[in-house]
């Protein structure tokens, strides 16, 4: 399967305006599937970033890195899982998505990717 | 003739003069509070714009044990005169009285603020932030009472930072039991900026909150004013929904105490 195919599931959810794979490391962009007005390298240094800074927080709590992370703006979203320990999947979606549906193709896809 | 029977023909000569004050407060300084009520209402009915009348109500309330009422009396004191200094003490008082004693602290302080030569309530003031554990608040002249403490069965599992990475409230305790307060703070100073320029950049609006779920614990982190961070977090048996309504509490107390702060 490819890392495109692996987020077939994930952009089929309503409201998702696309996901990306990025590499945890550097921020930068693995596989996309993305509607055109979303910036895909944006996303993915942005999203790397976020991940580095919410790992620094989990580990000063005493806890494993997270596995999922969720960012909440008055117009949308953002969320990410590691897949693997080099990988992360992404995903934007707009206010009105089902968050919880987004969250199980989420997860589903860090497993395939991984 | 006694002083009451004296201001009592004083009263039935001209009702419509201000000796009832002195009256209801005889009656009231020697017990009888049925019929210092009795005038002091029919007083305040008379001059419903007078502040005056309506803290004597007020304390004859106070004494009489009807609390709700005493404190209608005094918000309409407040209402009338905004600075003064019984109404404020009054409050404090029955704030405190209530269990409430973030309230209390600010009638208090104000009182203070309004006759700082006033012992009863600099000692009232001092005995209610001692009872309450408040605390000096970097920023903040005045020490505080902890808005997260009072919404935390088991403290040490949320923190309100500032800007700097300083801590306003709450605490953080890890697992094996060591404070990480000052740890976390610093890992949160600067998180506001990040998730902001994120989802500015992204498109998604202002931020309002991330989630962070982990293997053994699920993370709130959210902004509630644009200078200060929350975090608060559970253990993974916490559903994450459930942390979010307890996170959103959290946020809207302390957005309350900053701006009672400011």
């Amino acid at each position: 399967m490819t890392l495109v195919a692996a987020l077939d599931d994930l952009t089929r959810q309503p409201g998702v305006r696309g996901a990306l794979v990025v590499s945890a490391e550097d921020g930068l962009v693995v596989a996309d599937a993305l509607m055109e007005d979303v910036d895909g390298g944006a996303v993915a240094a942005l999203t790397a970033s976020l991940l580095r800074r919410m790992r620094g927080v989990a580990e000063v709590l005493g806890q494993a890195s997270p596995q999922l992370v969720h960012l909440v703006g008055g117009e949308g979203s953002l969320l990410a899982a590691p897949a693997g320990a080099e990988l992360l999947v992404v995903a934007i979606a707009r206010p009105e998505a089902n968050v919880g549906a987004i969250r199980l193709a989420l997860k589903r896809a860090a497993e395939r990717v991984s | 003739m006694d002083d009451i029977q004296a201001l009592t023909l004083q009263l039935a000569r001209d009702p419509s003069s201000l000796v009832f004050l002195p009256l209801a407060e005889t009656l009231r300084r020697r017990g009888q509070l049925d019929a210092a009520l009795t005038v002091a209402l029919q007083g305040a009915t008379r001059y419903p714009e007078m502040a005056g009348a309506w803290d004597l109500v007020a304390r004859i309330r106070s004494d009489r044990g009807e609390g709700d009422l005493a404190f209608d009396a005094w918000t309409t004191v407040i209402r009338l005169d905004g600075d003064h200094l019984g109404a404020h003490k009054g409050l404090g008082f029955l704030a405190f009285r209530g269990g409430d004693h973030r309230r209390s602290l600010r009638y208090l302080q104000r009182a203070v603020e309004l006759a700082p030569s006033d012992s009863a309530a600099q000692v009232a003031l001092e005995r209610v932030r001692e009872l309450a554990g408040a605390q000096v608040v970097p920023g903040f002249p005045e020490p505080t009472i902890d808005p997260l403490k009072a919404l935390e069965p088991d403290p040490g599992s949320a923190l309100l930072v500032d800007r700097e990475g300083r801590v306003l409230a709450g605490s953080v305790t890890r697992s094996d039991g060591e404070d990480a307060g000052d740890a976390v703070a610093a890992a949160l100073a600067g998180v506001s900026r990040e998730a902001e320029r994120a989802t500015r950049l992204l498109g998604l609006g202002g931020w309002a909150r991330i989630g962070v779920e982990g293997e053994a614990a699920n993370v709130e982190i959210r902004t509630p004013t644009p200078d200060t961070v929350l975090l608060m977090f559970r253990g993974g048996r916490v559903p994450p929904g459930r942390l979010i309504l307890l996170a959103d509490r959290a946020e809207q107390e302390s957005r309350r105490w900053l701006e009672e702060l400011r």
